[in-house]
């Protein structure tokens, strides 16, 4: 433990984590970590901002920065208030997909059309994992739950298409079992200009695999790899064939007009000089 | 605030506005940099303002996608160190309860606007209504402390919105603000003072890293570590040590807490409670009331005085915390105490626990858009003459 280099990022005082066995949220923050390291981002430039949920727990409070753990749905919307006034720092939300796309879904979607520069890592478990494994608007189709006993028979929300239709600069999905392209990706989302979101596809086999003949991490790990389709590749694929499949890849990489700056031109052209 | 620019775009002198607009105008004389809010009849007006006023001071309007959204912004960039607002109405704020509660768990300087409205629910959209006077109170859920201001007039809509940025920004808590759809869209003239005239308080903030270490204890109110000095603070609605940190396990943590963010108003209590009182050293017969329902209350007891009633005038301008020692006081002199309010019975619960069971209370008590007038107070101070 002394050893893991990333360590310094985090707050070793509050350490050990609360995650279960194989939660792929410790994936998901040393990825994190590593990112910040590899930009060479001082963590006093870093706000982290996030929900209700075990994914909100990933950055909050272990990540060592300013950390601002919201009420559950709502990060995006206070993170616009942050970036509004501290523009220079990087404003990154880490929560869960219940949180960002269930219950604070229209906040992901305006801030993605606003095109605000935050940088969103969504992680998506398909479960409400923290209450003990309820259905979630990205639970797959005829998946069980607690809430689910005979299957889900909703579909799931693909939270990286809606979020590139919304507006955003940026928008990749990787799982798990794809820690270099996820990496790639988060540095690319923190240093993006506008709206960035990287969905993680990320592993629940307490909550989500047990109940679907996942029972353990690796297995949901295979399952990730076995399952996954490359953007490129699900392009020439009818949505039958894509049906139950992990499309993996960059949905989008533009530039944008960035919310804040324009917020900061109105000012420019009219603030009143006194003098 | 650059008093110079506030001197120039808003020259010291007279000025005709609606009651919402000078709401915006006193937030901005108070130092406001941000604000968030969603449309709604009847605070509308009041984003509008902003929205038009804010960038010439240098300060930022954002129109959220709701008002969760809208105060959820705020409580971010209040925690960057902006001056932060929203305005919204009944529906609205009835929304925003929960991360009000945010607020007061953590200790964040906010000012919410409530231009109450007719309801329940949609109810009568554009009309007036004093409705929301508990919901300010216990409006967001579990133990809490809770401070509310009322105006009832244009020109006290500029001032009572100063006095809700200095006493957030002082007790580093959320400030509502109940105005109601009467004054907010009433037009009335209004004098802006020289900023000079203006006390504006700005938040403690900690002066080294020692003093950042304890964000939420150490003080009955503690500095402020706001975001991007490298403080590396925590902020968290749930139960947290003096630290920041979560620590929603041990009962003594819970109980310090939160008995705290009571203590910080229970203590200041007799600096924070505000109200007006006119023939009171005489009164026999006492009017009690707030916002707008206050003016009509004042005319109908000026009316008694001049047939030779002895009736007396009490307006609270704070209305959470509830004077209620004064009140008890007073209710020990008078026979009987007349509550003129734009609901079926809210000021008159919290009178009614401060006075004594021989002094006979009567509300006047209307409802449907239509405000109270002084007729109808003053025929409810001659039926107990």
């Amino acid at each position: 433990m002394s050893k893991y280099r990333m360590l310094k990022y985090l707050r070793q005082e509050v350490l050990p984590t609360t995650m279960c066995l194989g939660c792929g949220g410790g994936t998901v923050l040393n990825i994190f970590a590593n990112a910040v390291d590899e930009l060479g981002i001082d963590p006093k430039d870093l706000v982290m901002v996030s929900g209700i949920g075990c994914s909100a727990w990933i950055p909050s409070p272990y990540f060592k920065a300013d950390t601002l753990h919201t009420t559950h749905g709502r990060p995006i919307a206070f993170a616009t208030g942050i970036k509004v006034g501290l523009p220079d720092k990087y404003v990154v939300v880490i929560s869960g997909d219940g949180d960002l796309a269930g219950i604070g879904g229209n906040h992901l979607l305006h801030a993605a059309r606003r095109n605000i520069d935050i940088a969103v890592i969504l992680v998506n478990n398909f479960i409400h994992g923290m209450t003990g494994g309820q259905v979630a608007p990205t639970t797959p189709f005829g998946a069980k739950t607690t809430t689910t006993p005979y299957g889900n028979i909703e579909h799931p929300l693909n939270i990286s298409e809606t979020v590139a239709a919304a507006g955003a600069s940026y928008v990749a999905r990787w799982t798990t079992a794809n820690p270099f392209m996820l990496l790639k990706s988060i540095k690319k989302a923190l240093t993006k200009k506008g709206f960035a979101l990287v969905e993680v596809i990320s592993q629940c086999p307490v909550q989500f695999g047990q109940r679907n003949k996942l029972r353990s991490a690796p297995d949901m790990l295979r399952w990730f790899l076995k399952n996954s389709v490359p953007l490129k590749k699900a392009m020439k694929m009818s949505p039958e064939e894509l049906e139950g499949k992990i499309v993996i890849g960059e949905f989008i990489d533009r530039e944008r007009v960035e919310f804040v700056e324009e917020l900061n031109k109105i000012i420019r052209g009219v603030y009143v000089n006194a003098d | 605030m650059n008093r110079s620019v506030l001197r120039k775009l808003y020259p010291k002198g007279n000025y005709f506005m609606q009651g919402d607009e000078a709401i915006a105008y006193g937030a901005i004389f108070a130092g406001c940099k941000f604000y968030a809010g969603y449309p709604i009849t009847p605070a509308s007006e009041i984003a509008e303002t902003m929205a038009r006023e804010l960038p010439k001071v240098g300060g930022y309007y954002v129109q959220m996608e709701d008002e969760i959204g809208s105060i959820a912004a705020i409580i971010g960039a209040s925690w960057t160190g902006l001056k932060s607002m929203t305005a919204t109405s009944g529906p609205g704020f009835s929304l925003m309860q929960e991360n009000i509660g945010y607020a007061i768990m953590t200790e964040t300087p906010i000012v919410v606007v409530d231009v109450q409205r007719s309801g329940p629910s949609t109810g009568q959209a554009t009309k007036g209504a004093q409705g929301d006077f508990f919901q300010a109170r216990w409006g967001t859920h579990g133990d809490h402390p809770a401070i509310a201001i009322s105006p009832s007039s244009v020109e006290e809509c500029f001032w009572t919105t100063i006095d809700a940025f200095n006493l957030s920004e002082k007790f580093r808590m959320p400030i509502i603000i109940l105005a109601d759809g009467i004054i907010g869209h009433m037009r009335e003239q209004i004098r802006i003072p020289d900023p000079e005239e203006v006390e504006v308080i700005e938040r403690r903030l900690p002066q080294n890293e020692e003093e950042a270490k304890l964000p939420f204890g150490g003080d009955l109110i503690p500095p402020m570590p706001i975001f991007g000095r490298g403080y590396f603070t925590h902020v968290t609605g749930s139960t947290h040590k003096e630290t920041g940190m979560r620590d929603v396990y041990t009962p003594s943590v819970h109980d310090k807490l939160v008995r705290r963010l009571h203590e910080k108003i229970e203590k200041h209590k007799k600096e924070i409670v505000k109200w007006e009182e006119k023939f009171t050293d005489d009164a026999e017969i006492l009017v009690v009331s707030w916002g707008v329902s206050a003016k009509p209350s004042l005319c109908a007891v000026l009316r008694a005085r001049s047939e030779g009633i002895k009736a007396g005038f009490f307006r609270l301008k704070t209305v959470h915390p509830f004077p209620s020692e004064r009140i008890s006081k007073l209710s020990k002199k008078v026979r009987a105490i007349i509550v003129p309010e734009m609901n079926l019975g809210q000021l008159i619960i919290e009178v009614q626990r401060f006075v004594n069971d021989d002094v006979r209370l009567i509300g006047v008590n209307k409802i449907g858009g239509v405000p109270i007038t002084s007729e109808e107070v003053y025929n409810a101070i001659k039926e107990v003459v």
